[in-house]
């Protein structure tokens, strides 16, 4: 199925989108022009592909779709994601993936400040650099970097795993550089094949939590 | 939330169009800044003898009358052109201090008029009302020049009237809107104040302005300016700067407010988002890309 953003409202993509008619589609959207919310709400195992720039979150709160994106993408691209797939052949604006819990969000590009914000669980795959205060408060999932990263990472992060390819401006508080074992490795080869990325696994670095921040510590009791 | 874009053009045979690719940016915008709008735009720079300046009036004003009134008043020769309740008032000038006396007297003893701007080549319209009346008011596709700034504004920081619309101006030429808000500008101003910078509002981005002006009068450049700003302005912006030959782009460190640019052989562009600058011709081959926090992005004309 066809959507000319141009003479139609996004609405009407979207509402499209959230029908059981939408199971096993195809949709081709042309001419988002920046538009916000393109396939936001996706329920089930549609592809959608969209042919040009995106603007705020657009594969919002996605499930089942698999989403590409043919151009950029504005901030907050897949918002809160629960399963699925979405993927960027550009760059993304900030805060893409925050919040989400699942499936798989892929950046061919570069990526803003704040990815991952927050994640709870969705797997990020970046193919370039991301900026600043990235998987801050990260709880649970992977967040691939093949590129840099900005000041900040991983700041206050729980039990995310960050491997990155790069360097880091600066790391996060209580983000730390740990052992890259042989499940490791396996693990991330297997996102990146999934993303499409080629990259030696044994070219990265990972870091996660220090386990400082988050535990209750009986000596700061006088601080509550 | 406010809505922020520019454009400036590497292409001077494109400059005809200036005024119908703004406007297009800026009704674009209208989400983002329903209150108030407005534009600076650059173009046919006066001669070193004269200087322009714009002047805002009421709906009822009568520029006929204030014909009369400028020509008791000052000494050398005068053109005014009527845009509705704004004005452009080219003035003769044979010293320095002749610009500088008119608007001392407009600001002083003329009731209802505003001075938006003062410069050779910038010219500033600013309303309260959804972009596309203000674009229709000042007849703004039909306006030609070499670069222009927008505006579309959601308040939060300070009263919706017109004398709170960006852009705002405060030296030759300069000008400056924002997205954004600073924290530190009641104690900004007060410095300003004291170093000679005259404000108009109680508005924060008007600050900005008047700090970039500050600078640029102790003999900074503009990128000197705007790095000695990463250091002293606290708060959330992302700004388009403009000067009589050049275009600025400047996020804050922590950059949460967006900004896109774009860039073809013929012109840059610059947005709050990108639905403004896929309205452009020939956007669809342009470089796009979001700005880095606290990096200067700048254009000239040699």
């Amino acid at each position: 199925m066809k959507f000319d953003l141009q003479d139609n409202e996004v609405r009407a993509l979207n509402q499209a989108l959230h029908t059981e008619d939408a199971a096993n589609a195809s949709f081709s959207v042309v001419n988002p022009g920046g538009k916000h919310n393109v396939a936001a709400g996706a329920m089930f195992a549609t592809s959608v592909d969209v042919h040009g720039h995106v603007g705020y979150y657009c594969a919002g709160m996605n499930q089942n779709a698999t989403i590409q994106i043919h151009g950029n993408a504005g901030p907050g691209l897949a918002e809160n994601m629960m399963s699925g797939r979405v993927e960027v052949n550009g760059n993304a604006s900030q805060y893409c993936g925050a919040t989400a819990h699942g499936g798989l969000l892929v950046v061919r590009g570069d990526a803003a400040a704040r990815c991952g914000i927050s994640m709870k669980g969705v797997d990020i795959v970046i193919g370039g650099s991301i900026g600043h205060m990235s998987a801050f408060m990260a709880q649970s999932g992977r967040l691939v970097i093949c590129g840099d990263a900005g000041d900040s990472l991983g700041d206050s992060i729980y039990e995310a795993q960050i491997y990155l390819r790069g360097s880091a401006a600066s790391l996060g508080t209580d983000c730390i550089e740990k052992e890259m074992t042989a499940s490791h490795l396996e693990e991330l080869a297997v996102l990146l094949e999934q993303s499409g990325i080629e990259h030696d696994p044994a070219s990265f670095r990972r870091y996660g939590s220090a386990r400082q921040l988050y535990n209750f510590n009986i000596d700061n009791v006088s601080a509550y | 939330m406010c809505g922020i874009v520019g454009i400036y053009y590497k292409n001077p045979e494109l400059e005809s169009g200036l005024g119908g690719m703004l406007a297009d940016m800026l009704v674009q915008m209208t989400d983002r800044g329903p209150d108030s709008a407005g534009v600076a735009i650059y173009h046919d720079p006066v001669s070193t003898q004269q200087v322009k300046i714009t002047l805002q009036g009421q709906d009822d004003v009568d520029w006929a009358v204030m014909e009369k009134s400028i020509a008791e008043h000052y000494p050398h020769s005068v053109s005014i052109s009527p845009v509705a309740n704004h004005a452009v008032v080219i003035l003769d000038v044979q010293s320095e201090r002749d610009a500088d006396r008119f608007s001392e007297w407009v600001t002083n003893s003329v009731q209802d008029i505003n001075i938006t701007s003062v410069g050779s080549a910038i010219e500033i319209f600013k309303e309260k009302g959804l972009p596309d009346q203000v674009v229709d008011k000042f007849s703004l596709r039909s306006m030609r020049g070499t670069h222009a700034l927008g505006h579309t504004r959601m308040a939060t920081e300070s009263a919706v009237t017109t004398e709170h619309s960006h852009p705002f101006s405060t030296g030759l030429d300069l000008c400056l809107v924002h997205n954004g808000s600073l924290s530190n500008h009641n104690q900004l101003r007060e410095m300003l104040r004291k170093q000679g910078i005259m404000f108009q509002t109680d508005n924060d981005s008007e600050v900005a302005a008047g700090y970039l002006t500050w600078r640029l009068s102790q003999g900074a450049s503009l990128n000197e300016a705007l790095e000695a700003a990463i250091q002293d302005l606290d708060g959330f912006y992302t700004f388009a700067i403009g000067t009589k030959d050049g275009f600025a782009v400047l996020r804050d460190p922590i950059a949460c407010k967006p900004a896109v640019l774009a860039e073809t052989d013929d012109w840059v562009a610059m947005s709050s988002e990108f639905r403004a600058i896929a309205q452009l011709p020939n956007s669809e081959n342009a470089r796009i890309w979001e700005p880095e926090p606290a990096r200067i992005y700048s254009w000239e004309r040699n």
